[in-house]
């Protein structure tokens, strides 16, 4: 039993660990081009920049808050840094634009957190306001122009892979922002599992009053998860650009429903305090073989967004639905520990 | 009771002529107060008397006009939280202000670790330094679960460890048995005594003053931002502390209408039964008749209550209105029958925090108010609420104060307000006067007594013995979801109840 409990995960991260492994045994008896290390690797490129997002994500849905601003923040940060490259500096080298990019992902998250933590706003509206805002000022005043062509130094990052090697049915290859992703799972790990930091986001995500008596600083932290969704979402948005070798401007906005999905699905609790890195993963991995399925057996692509949805919905449905069990549970007696307590008394 | 400590220990914490003013209001008016090592401190006085403002003033929430704090003979006049924590000072909230998505283990450790201004994690140290504590004070808690599973009892328990983490030596604990079973507070009290004997001062807030007297070594009371009294708990009792806390002589005495012998009851409940929970319950309630129901937390005493207004409907069994049978698979169809429920939660279950005082009396009640149109009659909706808003003396400058800014004991007359609006045949009540003042408490009892004179049957459910004592024509005790005993007349003095509900 105890094993069982450990197997499960504290997010119910076994479960989805054997979701995830029964699709992917179905989907190599139907389709055995599916089990192969390309469709591995390939899994794994698509899973990149969703990836990113998605840690960004896992770390304000711990803290007991929701970002659907992360896509804008992605393409102001990420699209600016690249058009000022194109226009005015085209030798920048990639450090630098990377740098940029963050730079400005950090001001606009550290921007959506001063409003959130200082006035006390709901978070799904205040960032759901700045995402029109952020959009609406990229357009105004860096542009709409489609980039077909990276600046030189990003663009020679677009075709470094890590592992390359040829396969039966053609090459399979590591990308590096694919090893930049995996870098960053580890590193919030760390932070969430290991950091006064990370055990603050639990907190506050689990009782903020009870955090705030207990002596956290709970608006600086609140400020910081927004920075550092903000530094997350920029780097994904670099990623994005390298990945698919252009800037336009139109992208990723609109996506966010998939990483939410992803994040919910990976255990992180909507109502916050819950969530890992291990169930993000899958969550996300998860989604892309799904997608990647659908596409397989021939359903039109209109149907994936639908598939999310319900994905979402049943996410949240089974959190919701395991937390009303639970306070059914403690309310009935429990007939033998009263039993005890009676007998306690008597002795 | 152990003996007092002695006048010549010197104090842990003192405060000398601390004043705070809000405002225009005064808080608080030259309090002093003194702890001693290894004494149960009792703070008693009133909603409002100013013990939440001395509380937050001594935990560093809040910072004095003028007065100091001193702890260990060191005069503190810039306190914060954490320099509070640092210097052994611990409040348990009633809320307990735990974590629920944490472990016991986590929550013991966690507030330690962020007054050490730590900036690494040490998962691997965390169960040993809990362990250490709750194997200290022989408590039987499960490290490793969630705090959001606990009961309330054990809930409490771990902000114990969690404050002893800190090597807390002044322990102040607000209302900590209001939510306790008898059990339970025993053994709290116990876990107090080896506090106790550590050296540790406690300081109880609390509106149970019997409980109270039975474990602190002395008293002091507030009112109105002044401490009117303050000495050994011997020198006083229930009687005297409720006449210093209120400033009038308190009337607790039983006191219940007659009862018409030949009326035929207006509920009865017949075998009732709901797996899991409570098991052929039977009982009947008279008009006009006050009929009280007890029993420890999660003896089943709840579960009845919302079997008979549809929130858990019953397995199978009967209940009827006025002879009628009353088919109550829903909460709706309990109303249709005539039922009313006070809930135990209030603030979650029973009011509209952020709507106005008035909103909230005629809530429940809409349907009483239509006229010839199926509109509402703003007309008699505006009489219902003048009407009960008086009759309750709910403490609010008009209706329209949202109910967020009431006292519990004002919230709780809102609530009853609001049942009484839709004038129910039974009108059931959860621990009516959890968390209120004796003032407010006298003045509940005695609506409840007006509402049965007008006919109402109703039923108290209640662990406060003498509160039933004062109203209650019959009580019922309840244990592990069977009725064991039914009392009534002579047979309801506070004893035999607490007798029965442990027996």
């Amino acid at each position: 039993m105890q094993m069982l409990r450990t197997l499960r995960g504290s997010n119910n991260e076994g479960v989805l660990a054997l979701v995830l492994l029964t699709l992917i045994i179905a989907m190599s008896i139907i389709s055995p081009a599916f089990l192969s290390a390309g469709t591995a690797f390939s899994t794994l490129r698509s899973a990149t920049v969703p990836l990113i997002f998605a840690l960004a994500v896992l770390v304000v849905i711990v803290s007991g808050g929701i970002d659907v601003s992360f896509a804008a923040v992605a393409i102001f940060s990420a699209y600016t840094a690249v058009s000022f490259a194109i226009t005015t500096a085209p030798d920048l080298p990639a450090f630098a634009i990377i740098g940029f990019a963050i730079a400005i992902g950090a001001v606009l998250g550290l921007f959506n957190g001063v409003v959130i933590a200082r006035f006390r706003l709901p978070t799904l509206i205040v960032t759901l306001g700045t995402q029109g805002v952020f959009v609406g000022v990229m357009y105004t005043y860096v542009g709409a122009t489609y980039y077909a062509q990276l600046p030189p130094s990003l663009a020679s990052l677009s075709s470094v892979t890590v592992i390359d090697f040829a396969t039966g049915t053609g090459r399979a290859s590591l990308h590096v922002m694919a090893v930049v992703a995996i870098g960053l799972s580890l590193i919030i790990w760390w932070m969430l599992t290991r950091t006064m930091f990370g055990r603050a986001l639990y907190a506050i995500g689990g009782d903020a009053e009870a955090a705030r008596r207990a002596g956290f600083r709970v608006m600086r932290t609140q400020v910081l998860v927004y920075v550092l969704v903000g530094v997350l979402a920029a780097i994904a948005g670099v990623a994005h650009m390298v990945m698919g070798r252009s800037a336009n401007p139109q992208d990723l906005v609109g996506d966010e429903l998939d990483i939410i999905a992803a994040v919910v699905l990976g255990g992180a609790s909507i109502f916050g305090g819950r969530g890992s890195v291990l169930g993000t993963v899958l969550g996300v991995i998860l989604i892309q073989v799904i997608n990647n399925s659908l596409l397989l057996a021939g359903v039109p692509s209109a149907w994936l967004r639908a598939a999310v949805g319900m994905l979402l919905i049943a996410g949240v449905g089974i959190q919701a639905i395991a937390a009303r069990k639970k306070a059914r549970r403690v309310h009935t007696v429990d007939e033998q520990k009263a039993d005890r307590v009676v007998e306690e008394v008597a002795s | 009771m152990a003996s007092p400590p002695t006048a010549a220990v010197e104090p842990v914490l003192a405060v000398h002529g601390i004043t705070k003013r809000f405002g225009g209001v005064t808080a608080l008016a030259g309090v002093s107060l003194d702890l001693l090592p290894g004494e149960v401190h009792c703070l008693a006085g009133e909603n409002g008397c100013g013990k939440s403002t001395l509380i937050k003033i001594i935990s560093g929430v809040e910072r004095p006009d003028s007065g100091e704090v001193i702890i260990d003979g060191v005069a503190h006049s810039r306190m914060n939280a954490t320099s509070a924590i640092t210097s052994g000072v611990q409040v348990i909230y009633q809320d307990f202000s735990l974590f629920p998505n944490l472990t016991v283990a986590e929550n013991i450790v966690l507030t330690a670790e962020v007054a050490g201004r730590q900036k690494l994690y040490r998962a691997a140290s965390v169960r040993p330094k809990a362990r250490a504590i709750v194997d200290e004070l022989q408590l039987d808690l499960d490290l490793d679960s969630e705090v959001g599973d606990l009961s309330v009892a054990d809930k409490q328990l771990t902000a114990i460890c969690r404050a002893l983490v800190h090597a807390a030596r002044v322990i102040i604990m607000d209302e900590p048995t209001t939510a306790l079973t008898h059990t339970e507070v025993a053994r709290l009290f116990a876990v107090v005594e080896r506090l106790r004997a550590r050296g540790v001062a406690l300081v109880f807030v609390s509106h149970k003053l019997e409980e109270v007297l039975a474990i602190s070594q002395r008293v002091t009371i507030m009112r109105s931002g002044r401490v009117v009294t303050s000495g050994l708990a011997s020198d006083f009792d229930r009687r005297s502390i409720a006449e210093h806390m209120t400033g009038s002589e308190l009337d607790e005495s039983r006191l219940v209408a007659d009862l018409d012998e030949s009326a035929a009851p207006r509920l009865v409940v017949s075998h009732l039964d709901l797996p899991g929970a409570f098991h052929d319950v039977s009982f009947s309630v008279r008009p006009g008749e006050i009929l009280g129901v007890t029993g420890l937390l999660g003896s089943g005493r709840t579960e009845i209550a919302e079997a008979i207004f549809g929130a858990r409907p019953a397995a199978s069994g009967e209940i009827f209105i006025d002879g009628r049978r009353a088919d109550i698979r829903s909460i709706p169809d309990a109303v249709d029958a005539g039922i009313g429920y006070v809930p135990e939660d209030r603030l979650s279950q029973g009011l509209f925090l952020e709507k106005s005082i008035a909103d909230n009396i005629v809530a429940g009640s809409l349907d009483r108010h239509r006229n010839r149109w199926h509109g509402l009659d703003r007309a008699r909706i505006r009489a219902t609420i003048a009407g009960l808003f008086s009759d309750l003396k709910i403490n609010a400058p008009n209706p329209e104060a949202p109910v967020r800014s009431l006292s519990g004991g004002n919230a709780q007359r809102v609530v009853l307000a609001k049942w009484l609006a839709t004038e129910p045949k039974v009108l059931v009540l959860n621990g009516p006067t959890v968390g209120v003042d004796v003032g407010s408490k006298a003045q509940i009892l005695d609506l409840l007594r007006k509402a049965a004179a007008r006919g109402m049957a109703i039923i108290v459910i209640s662990d406060d013995a003498p509160e039933l004592v004062s109203c209650c024509h019959r009580v019922l005790v309840v244990a592990r979801g069977r009725v064991t005993h039914e009392l009534s007349g002579d047979e309801i003095t506070a004893e035999i109840i607490h007798e029965r509900m442990a027996a």
